[in-house]
């Protein structure tokens, strides 16, 4: 049987599981319950491994992996915690906090922030790397979104699901590094774009407060991208 | 556990929101107070920091050349200091006029719109030209995240270093 062959054995945390040859290490880990954190990766979009917090180590391999973009391989061994891959996590977390401003208090996403949280899950709590306190602009052009670039992490979720799903390609990645902007269209004010259809999805896919609704500023609203699988789903179900 | 701690709590650049949440913490101060006692605090008279504290609180961030020199004394006569709240942790709110620099906030505060144009110098310490969180001036034993950090986070964070245990927040208390 052809199915059988592309299945590969692999071991995580000392457990043996069995995955398809087509999954990535977080793919097979999160469908036996080993949790391993993530940022940038989410259901329904593609996998870019742009923020690195699903680092895991591999044997054989000479340095950390990201789960979301490694395939498992047949006999591979995986460790998703240990104090060094723990220690590479706290530093990535610091790293996000300290490149941009990221004041939860005073934040429109406080209390669902996956960044928040993060901090949380990680016990991080406290930021040794010196902040950087650049100087952002938010984009309110827009009659129901804002984009607070303060708070974005660069994970291009908008930029995949505008793409991906809505298929408008309105987000975009412009700069390099530290200096890289979140921009709509050639980088037009957000209420001027003529490709935006003000869907929303990249607001709800947004993991922090850079992207809100206007209209949920100091209501605690939670965002909701667990639609994406569904509405894959459904539209592969369409073109059948 | 049965030795009475000595306590002190100071307030540096932030907005008092802990020192309120550390009051919520309502009657069991009453139980805490037999076993320490509060020797220096924006609660209590004294003027001068004591020679020796077992525990320091400390509230706010680092913005002033007042808050450095403060903060300086209080480390080097604390056993243990511990950084409370998001201001002290992260700069938080006070660390927000970073982004532009000092001098264009006080132009803004004291000059733009104003009548009365005059940058107070006097009676008041100058401001830093960046607003750090504490562990960036001095070491910090214990970081509790929080704004502020709930009464229960605080009364946790004491009983475990009366019981001398020096406690970690990680996983317990998050920003914001």
């Amino acid at each position: 049987m052809s199915g059988e062959a592309n299945v590969r054995t692999l071991t995580v945390d000392g457990e043996e599981i069995s995955a398809r040859a087509d999954q990535t290490i977080l793919e097979a880990a999160r469908e036996h319950n080993v949790g391993i954190p993530t940022l940038c990766h989410l259901e329904g979009l593609s996998e870019v491994g742009a923020c690195r917090l699903c680092l895991v180590e591999v044997k054989g391999a000479r340095r950390l992996l990201p789960a979301c973009v490694t395939r498992v391989e047949e006999g591979m061994e995986v460790t998703t915690h240990s104090p060094k891959i723990d220690r590479y996590r706290t530093m990535i977390l610091e790293l996000f906090f300290a490149e941009r401003n990221h004041i939860c208090s005073i934040c429109v996403a406080n209390g669902n922030c996956e960044l928040q949280s993060l901090a949380l899950t990680l016990g991080m709590t406290h930021v040794e790397i010196p902040y950087q306190y650049p100087q952002l602009p938010v984009d309110a052009s827009h009659p129901r979104f804002t984009v607070d670039h303060n708070r974005c992490v660069l994970c291009t979720r908008c930029v995949r699901v505008c793409s991906e799903i809505e298929g408008a390609n309105t987000w975009g990645v412009m700069g390099r590094g530290a200096q890289s902007l979140v921009i709509t269209d050639l980088k037009e004010p957000w209420g001027d774009s003529e490709t935006c259809t003000s869907c929303g999805k990249c607001v709800q896919v947004c993991p922090t407060g850079a992207l809100f609704e206007k209209s949920s500023v100091g209501s605690k609203v939670r965002k909701h991208p667990e639609f994406l699988p569904y509405l894959r789903i459904m539209r592969e179900e369409d073109q059948a | 556990m049965s030795e009475v701690k000595t306590l002190a709590t100071v307030w540096l650049d932030g907005c008092s929101g802990c020192h309120m949440s550390l009051l919520d913490l309502d009657e069991r101060l009453i139980e805490l107070s037999s076993q320490f006692q509060l020797v220096y605090s924006p609660l209590v008279d004294r003027k001068t920091f004591p020679d020796r504290v077992d525990v320091t609180l400390v509230e706010g961030a680092v913005a002033s050349v007042d808050d450095l020199k403060k903060i300086r004394k209080i480390r080097e006569h604390t056993r243990v200091l511990v950084s409370l709240g998001d201001c002290a942790l992260t700069g938080n709110v006070s660390a927000m006029r970073n982004t532009v620099g000092v001098q264009p906030v006080l132009f803004r505060v004291y000059e733009e719109n104003v009548l009365q144009k005059q940058i107070p110098t006097i009676g008041v310490p100058a401001l830093l030209d960046r607003v750090c969180p504490v562990h960036e001036v001095v070491p910090v034993d214990v970081f509790v995240p929080g704004c502020p950090p709930s009464a229960d986070t605080i009364y946790q964070v004491l009983s475990e270093l009366l019981a001398g245990r020096v406690p970690s927040l990680g996983g317990v208390a998050h920003f914001g």
